[in-house]
């Protein structure tokens, strides 16, 4: 009866599902169609700039007001470790709602505060990459592969600087004292959230970052 | 926290009157009837964009309307049919109608479904503030690219479309989460999925389409608004883009968007038939999967829009090849709507009129569209009034007809009065006759070549008989619109005398088996279902009629407290969209303020 008392409002579920996490899987397949059309055009117009620069390959663009030779601009050493900061951040926020489904406050507190870092710091990497990336000549409006590309980690990176905000909102709470066990879910469902964010990236880093 | 929580769920029950109640109502009776009565306003204003158009085509070469003014008005048309009438009336059933259904007291989540009709309104109003500025969107309901760049479309009105969209958007996205996870989670006891109402079974398969159709015209549109406001070149050649990158995105989305405007009507005209023929709809598993794999299919089939943009005889081939497959489960629906109605005992009541002409009129509908499922039948078809009559036979003979039969059939449980059966019937004709009148002729005119989108055309083509026959029926459309508006004035005058029972048509379905309107908290307890159509089991259960049910005092039934914070949380997502197109920056982060403000008042407000 905990579960009904927990959600006075609704009776007990037709499904046993909790409605708030239903709601949250569903938000994410509709979410899915968002990234797949983002990533399918980043596709479609791969080799289809007109000018420099490129992801991979040398070519000319213009830079400092003349057209010059300008190299690739993907870091590959650089993102991948965002990439593992942001993976390693999924199971942060595993340890942490363990922790809070176990009442086990320290551990809740601990872990989630390495989770919120752990997503900041691939926010950092994401603005430290897209500054470079400029000064390397590569505008919002340069080519198709810039707009297709900023457009689409922006948009990730969009998403993971929300999940930062919820994951703090809930952190705080822990620290007040306000995430009781029985109030894990509260935790779970930005969990859920934040996984979501990291495996859209997992599709992200191959087909963006590693593929010629 | 937890004290201020108690002590407001113990609070004075706030007043159920006034404008503020509308405003902060969580109510999905409510919420639905604010719905109903925008979109049936917004049907208004696009009906009289039609009759202006229908008036310039009345004769050949007339300036009634300049070229601009056309364009307009036509994108307008078809932007306000699509988005702000017909979806919104589905809107208005699903909320009235899902709780009700499937016995449940509320939506899942209530204050998101508030939130959805308030972004839904300011969108609405939004794109209607163009003509304001006369600078109403006019590049076609489908926006194609190159025309909508900022090169071809340097003003104003671009904007207000794609912004005016992106904002509805939101507004279906989060209804749509909501009412799938109502569907799926607060079924009453028994009520099994295999159980659930035609209607239900249709609006969950719509809810998903939107769900998976809605973020591809999201992007889509996000692609544009870059293009127009910062300069990138998605669909710009001169820049590498592609603007047929545009068609196919926009029909990803758009073709499961006919299906999201269909779909309910099948569920209405599903609701309709068994209960005036006196036996269980025919074929329910059938009725179901077809249902789905219309959705299925729906994915599959956008090219058929692009064939004239050459995309080589294999993408031709299998999108027609999938063209045609997806007759087959709606055949299957028209089969079994026609074996409802065999060898039933039917009552010649108003909503069966309506479900008939639905019938036989998108049918007529279906089968030209079928047509445009052969690439090179579609070559001379496309951009000809021949597409214009396919899809108002399905929309307005198909939609329309549905949506109007719904009303008469839903309207004594939602306002608790009959509405006059002659009226109706006199209505049903007129509107009937009228819509062949309009669209019929279109067909011929199609076949002769006259374009679409184009404000005039020359004497001596054979067309002139044909649009002065349609400009005909289109005041015959007005005239059964007018008497619709009239049918509700005298019987909202005369509801005193009019009142409806619970029951007035022997239904089949929950929503029969409450007072009419019902409470706010709908059932004074949660029935428990055994079967498909229950009330029905229930009155031979007890061998006729059930006793009218008794209004009872619900005060310790507990409901979801109201909220303004859905309507702030909307009309900060409004600004912050609106920033892209007057004062840029600033505007943008003012709404993000005012967006992150009422979704954290919202997360932390008391529910009850």
């Amino acid at each position: 009866m905990s579960h009904a008392d927990a959600h006075a409002m609704h009776p007990p579920t037709a499904t046993g599902l909790d409605t708030r996490k239903l709601a949250i899987w569903t938000f994410i397949g509709s979410e899915c169609l968002f990234f797949a059309s983002l990533i399918s055009t980043y596709l479609v117009y791969k080799g289809k700039s007109l000018v420099g620069p490129l992801p991979h390959d040398a070519s000319q663009c213009m830079l400092d007001g003349r057209m010059q030779q300008c190299e690739g601009v993907f870091e590959i050493p650089l993102v991948t470790f965002g990439t593992a900061v942001l993976l390693f951040s999924s199971y942060f926020v595993v340890k942490a709602l363990s922790g809070a489904q176990r009442g086990n406050r320290k551990q809740l507190i601990g872990w989630l505060s390495a989770t919120v870092v752990g997503g900041l710091f691939f926010v950092g990497m994401q603005v430290y990459e897209f500054y470079h990336f400029f000064h390397k000549g590569l505008g919002y409006t340069t080519n198709v592969f810039s707009a297709s590309f900023y457009t689409l980690t922006g948009f990730h990176g969009t998403h993971v600087t929300l999940g930062v905000i919820w994951l703090s909102t809930v952190l705080v709470l822990a620290i007040r004292g306000k995430l009781p066990p029985e109030k894990a879910l509260n935790l779970e469902l930005a969990a859920l959230y934040w996984h979501f964010v990291d495996v859209v990236w997992i599709v992200i880093f191959p087909v963006v970052y590693l593929m010629k | 926290m937890a004290t201020s929580a108690r002590e407001h769920a113990h609070a004075p029950a706030p007043s159920k009157t006034g404008l503020w109640s509308w405003l902060t109502t969580v109510d999905h009776k409510r919420i639905g009837i604010l719905y109903g009565a925008s979109a049936f306003i917004f049907f208004l204003i696009g009906g009289l964009e039609a009759l202006l158009i229908r008036w310039q085509l009345r004769i050949p070469e007339n300036n009634f309307l300049s070229a601009e003014a056309y364009n307009q008005l036509f994108t307008m048309h078809g932007t306000t049919m699509v988005f702000l009438a017909v979806m919104p009336l589905s809107a208005m059933l699903f909320n009235y109608l899902i709780p009700l259904m499937i016995g449940a007291r509320d939506v899942a989540f209530p204050r998101l479904n508030a939130f959805s009709y308030w972004v839904f309104i300011l969108g609405g109003l939004f794109m209607n503030a163009s003509f304001l500025f006369n600078a109403a969107p006019d590049a076609g309901w489908f926006g194609y690219a190159n025309l909508t760049s900022k090169q071809y479309s340097p003003g104003m009105n671009v904007d207000f479309w794609v912004i005016g969209l992106q904002i509805l958007g939101v507004a279906s996205l989060a209804a749509a989460v909501n009412f799938f996870v109502t569907i799926i989670n607060l079924r009453a006891p028994g009520m099994k999925l295999m159980r659930m109402p035609m209607f239900v079974w249709m609006s969950m398969i719509t809810q998903v389409l939107l769900l998976l159709a809605f973020p591809v015209i999201t992007v889509a549109l996000v692609f544009l608004l870059t293009d127009r406001m910062f300069g990138t070149g998605f669909y710009i050649p001169a820049q590498g883009g592609d603007p047929i990158l545009w068609q196919h995105l926009f029909w990803i989305f758009g073709h499961p968007e006919v299906y999201i405007l269909i779909l309910p009507p099948f569920g209405i005209v599903s609701e309709i038939l068994p209960v005036f023929s006196r036996k269980p709809l025919f074929g329910y598993a059938a009725m179901v999967f077809s249902g789905a794999f219309i959705a299925f299919l729906g994915f599959g089939v956008w090219s058929h829009h692009m064939f004239s943009t050459g995309l080589g005889p294999i993408a031709d081939s299998v999108f027609s090849l999938t063209t045609m497959l997806i007759a087959i489960p709606t055949g299957v629906k028209i089969f079994n709507w026609i074996g409802t109605l065999w060898g039933g005992s039917l009552q010649m009541k108003t909503p069966l009129y309506y479900a008939l002409g639905f019938i036989a009129l998108f049918v007529i509908g279906g089968l030209s569209g079928v047509m445009h499922a052969s690439p090179p039948a579609d070559l001379q078809q496309t951009d000809t009034y021949f597409v214009v009559a396919h899809f108002h036979y399905v929309l307005f003979g198909g939609a329309i007809f549905a949506m109007v039969g719904g009303a008469f059939y839903w309207w004594p449980k939602m306002f608790g009065y009959m509405l006059r059966e002659g009226l109706g019937k006199v209505q049903f004709w007129i509107m009937f006759i009228a819509m062949n009148l309009t669209f019929f002729p279109m067909h011929y005119a199609g076949l002769h070549g006259m374009p679409r989108r184009t404000y005039t055309y020359v004497a001596g083509l054979g067309l002139d008989w044909l649009n002065l026959v349609e400009t005909i029926g289109s005041l015959g459309l007005a005239v059964a619109f007018t008497l619709f508006m009239v049918n509700i004035f005298v019987s909202f005058r005369g509801r005193k005398a009019n009142p409806a029972p619970a029951d007035p048509w022997n239904g089949a379905t929950l929503e029969w088996s409450i007072p009419s309107p019902p409470q706010e908290f709908n059932f004074p307890e949660i029935p428990t279902v055994e079967g498909r159509d229950p009330l029905w089991t229930a009155k031979r259960k007890h061998g006729g009629p059930l006793p009218e049910p008794k209004r009872v005092d619900g005060s310790n039934i507990h409901l979801p407290n109201p909220s303004y914070w859905p309507l702030v949380t909307a009309i900060g997502m409004s600004i912050m969209l609106i920033g892209f197109m007057a004062g840029g920056l600033p505007v943008n982060l003012i709404g993000v303020a005012i967006l992150f403000f009422g979704a954290f008042r919202w997360a932390f407000e008391p529910t009850g």
